[in-house]
């Protein structure tokens, strides 16, 4: 049963902007992601060692707590949720079509590849100052320099990681 | 309305959207990085378009304040190509892979934890970090048009223009 096609992405695109135009109408809230990967691990350190993490500069910066972006985050799992479920198309799924094409269908290759890439890629977002949404979506539609650095930055790493994985076909 | 539920709500919507748009996949964020599928390209740039002049034009009337992040070169560079190489591994982004999860693409566990480390480990380095990468050429808060020195609407047009040229060969490439 081939999939349906999913929905226009310039409309998707244009709905996007004007959402998050009018999120910083409202309440004065840019799109973003990574911060909030810093709060929850600062609100799991926290619960398990309060005196460890109190003193650290980067948890005083970003106070571990459930904040607007804690809640945007918490919001896409559960848009996407009701997105998949009402279009029939939430589907378990351990192991990415393309990747099982190329890699196969072991579940511990495509977790460690995923982990170790997860812990890169926060730490250079946290180091550049934003994710494809904080600097990506946000930062350059206020035309901010950095927004278009980071995001050209991501695109030439990410290309090439991308082509050397794939070089050399799929599997069979 | 809280502040908190006004999160949540925009949250859906965005969760919503890049559901159906398809951009929460991996397929999709790798089909781009391996310039197969430009699909989270389209959606980027029209995003962009109407965001920047949305914003533009409130800010233009006063009505809402920009919130720029500082240039420092040496992070912004390492950062982002740090990031484009776990992005390349992982083949999600951190709001996305909340979006793959929601529909059920569970690999995206992997990423959420991997990312939980990773912060950790960022906020024991941030330190040494403040006083060498961080420190080295920082520009400051800038944007375009300021470092140009042009009227932020000829920007926001060439942009439209070049963006839509580009998405133009896309199409006609059939990306």
């Amino acid at each position: 049963m081939k999939e349906k096609e999913g929905w226009n992405p310039y409309v998707t695109g244009a709905l996007t902007g004007i959402v998050a135009v009018l999120s910083v109408l409202i309440v004065g809230k840019f799109f973003g992601a990574s911060t909030s990967y810093v709060r929850s691990a600062g609100l799991i350190e926290k619960f398990f060692a309060p005196q460890r993490i109190a003193p650290m500069d980067y948890f005083i910066k970003y106070i571990p707590e459930i904040d607007w972006q804690f809640m945007f985050v918490i919001g896409v799992l559960l848009g996407s949720f009701i997105a998949a479920i009402t279009s029939g198309n939430f589907r378990l799924q351990a192991v990415p079509d393309m990747w099982k094409a190329r890699f196969g269908s072991s579940i511990a290759r495509r977790a460690i590849t995923a982990f170790v890439g997860g812990v890169i890629a926060i730490f250079g977002a946290r180091l550049a100052g934003g994710c494809p949404s904080g600097h990506g979506l946000s930062g350059v539609m206020q035309l901010s320099v950095s927004g278009f650095i980071a995001l050209i930055s991501f695109f030439i790493a990410g290309a090439i990681v991308a082509r050397s994985l794939y070089r050399g076909g799929d599997k069979k | 309305m809280s502040l908190l539920t006004y999160g949540l709500i925009t949250g859906i919507i965005f969760g919503f959207l890049i559901q159906k748009a398809r951009v929460v996949r991996y397929d999709k964020q790798v089909g781009a990085l391996r310039l197969l599928d430009m699909t989270i390209i389209k959606f980027m740039f029209s995003a962009v378009f109407v965001g920047m002049i949305g914003i533009y034009f409130l800010y233009g009337r006063g009505v809402v304040g920009l919130q720029i992040k500082p240039v420092t070169l040496g992070a912004n560079i390492i950062g982002g190509l740090m990031f484009g190489i776990g992005w390349g591994l992982l083949g999600y982004c951190p709001a996305t892979q909340l979006g793959a999860l929601g529909e059920g693409r569970w690999d995206a566990l992997w990423g959420i934890l991997g990312m939980l480390l990773g912060v950790s480990i960022f906020a024991r380095v941030y330190p040494a970090l403040k006083e060498t990468l961080y420190a080295w050429a920082d520009f400051g808060k800038i944007t375009l048009p300021q470092a140009l020195g042009l009227n932020h609407w000829i920007v926001i047009l060439l942009l439209i223009i070049f963006g839509t040229l580009l998405l133009g060969w896309f199409e006609e490439k059939g990306l």
